[in-house]
């Protein structure tokens, strides 16, 4: 089955479950629906960035060597920077065949704001392809023999920040949809914006690995956070808008 | 009929044919200007002003490096602003403008980033560090480079630039976040010499603060000559379909206009 036609069955079963409802609550629930079917229906895909996270983890210790101090000491930014570039190949499609096959143009005919339904978007996005990356960090830990204490922060630290980073990434995914190929296009439009996330998750990471206070950094991603949903949402709407207009 | 509250000139430059011909007239006033106080600001700081009690004469490059960095900022704030109108107002105009910002912007960047690298190479002994106001001023290209690449990736000319505008827009809220981040991250650069608010705090020499400054107009200049240029052949190639170009193409005299009231 090609994508359109998923799309449209898991619409048809979105409409089913919920019924035709006009409040946002209903729309967002059957949005979340119609993308978990969707997601579903491919499985197979997301494995891939799961797969493209273990094999990148593996290729350090045969670059570097198999020193076990050398990894403990490096692993909490690799392992930072394979989860940020795991996430980039997803981040592409996160409107794309929605623009192709016309459901966007419904999203802004639809009664509810256009923000509201672009967030929802942002959280299936993130419980589909960045949550099992988070999943499996204490496998990838084990690999790049990541010190056991500074596991469960580099997970808060991932909780906090990948959110932050999709709704960054749903802007430029948004802006970037009506391009013609948009790959190494959004890398190099998230580098500017993926810096200080980088910059105070690694500070935490850091900071738990020497034994120093980790909360600073912690904190002034989750206040980024709250500021992303409330302000993200509004950009995502407005490059959408650009998007689907012609 | 409504009144508006803008100007009537505002509207009537606002037109492409008008801009048009109103560039051409400015652009080459400018452009000898530039050429101009460059030449002076250059003999002022390459010959005139002493060399430094610490640096001996390795720090002249400031006379280029310095009002190149102001200039990447005050070209991406032009960018944003000219975006802002381009997204609100549907200024055909205003689209051009940000966008022709963009590979200015990016040129300036990347020579205040080589020009720095030139002179820490001698000073600081490397051609590159991570410093926080290295790593904003890298930031800032890769910013500028994707406001070039997302224009370009589309097939509409318009949509292209409206996408790439608003890119401008959310950069200009992440450039401080940047700064700031990067300032907690790592800081080797050394303090702002020159300072507009407080000029007591500056702790340059006049005979050195002048031909920066006359730089810094120099660049100004020359920034606003390139940018009228390269507006006018955006508007060209934008409008090449409409009566206005196909008559300046032609070669037959342009429509006569009214003058602005």
């Amino acid at each position: 089955m090609d994508s359109t036609a998923q799309s449209m069955t898991g619409d048809r079963i979105a409409c089913r479950a919920t019924g035709v409802r006009a409040n946002a609550a209903g729309a967002c629930i059957a949005l979340l629906r119609r993308d978990f079917v969707l997601a579903w229906r491919r499985r197979g895909e997301l494995f891939l960035p799961l797969l493209y996270a273990v094999i990148v983890t593996a290729l350090f210790p045969f670059a570097l060597g198999p020193d076990p101090e050398l990894l403990a000491r490096i692993a909490g930014g690799v392992l930072l920077v394979i989860v940020v570039l795991a996430m980039l190949p997803a981040l592409e499609s996160m409107f794309r065949a929605d623009l192709d096959d016309g459901t966007l143009e419904q999203w802004l005919l639809a009664p509810q704001p256009l923000a509201l339904l672009a967030l929802t978007r942002v959280i299936a996005h993130w419980l589909t392809t960045v949550l099992p990356l988070i999943i499996v960090m204490p496998l990838l830990g084990a690999l790049m023999n990541l010190p056991v204490k500074v596991l469960p922060v580099l997970i808060v630290t991932l909780l906090l920040a990948t959110p932050l980073l999709v709704l960054l990434g749903a802007v430029l995914s948004a802006l970037a949809a009506g391009a013609r190929r948009s790959g190494i296009l959004l890398a190099l439009m998230l580098l500017p914006l993926a810096v200080p996330v980088v910059i105070f998750a690694a500070g935490a990471i850091a900071g738990a690995q020497s034994g120093m206070p980790y909360i600073a950094p912690l904190t002034w991603l989750a206040a980024a956070l709250v500021m992303a949903i409330v302000l993200a949402p509004l950009a995502c709407a407005a490059a959408l808008r650009i998007a689907v207009e012609s | 009929m409504s009144r508006s509250y803008l100007p009537h000139w505002m509207h009537w430059l606002g037109s492409p044919p008008n801009f048009y011909r109103f560039a051409g007239t400015l652009r080459p006033w400018l452009m000898a200007l530039a050429l101009a106080s460059a030449a002076i600001g250059l003999y002022g700081g390459l010959v005139l002003a002493p060399p430094d009690y610490q640096q001996g004469d390795a720090y002249r490059i400031i006379f280029i490096h310095v009002p190149s960095a102001w200039m990447s900022l005050f070209i991406y704030a032009t960018m944003a602003v000219a975006g802002l109108i381009a997204l609100v107002w549907r200024v055909k105009l205003a689209e051009v403008i940000a966008m022709e910002c963009a590979p200015t912007g990016a040129a300036f960047t990347f020579i205040t980033l080589a020009t720095g690298s030139l002179w820490g190479k001698p000073m600081w002994g490397t051609w590159w560090t991570w410093d926080a106001r290295l790593t904003s001023e890298l930031v800032l290209l890769f910013l500028y480079l994707g406001v070039i690449g997302l224009c370009n990736a589309f097939e509409d000319r318009r949509r292209g630039a409206r996408a790439a505008s608003l890119l401008a827009l959310v950069g200009i809220v992440n450039l401080p976040i940047v700064h700031y981040s990067v300032q907690w991250w790592n800081t080797l650069h050394q303090g702002t010499t020159v300072d507009f608010l407080d000029p007591a705090r500056s702790s340059i020499a006049a005979p050195m603060l002048w031909p920066l400054l006359v730089m810094a107009l120099a660049t100004h200049l020359y920034f606003f000559a390139s940018i009228l240029g390269r507006a006018r052949t955006g508007l060209l190639s934008l409008e090449s379909g409409k009566q206005w170009v196909r008559t300046l193409v032609d070669g037959q005299p342009a429509p006569t206009m009214e003058a602005p009231t």
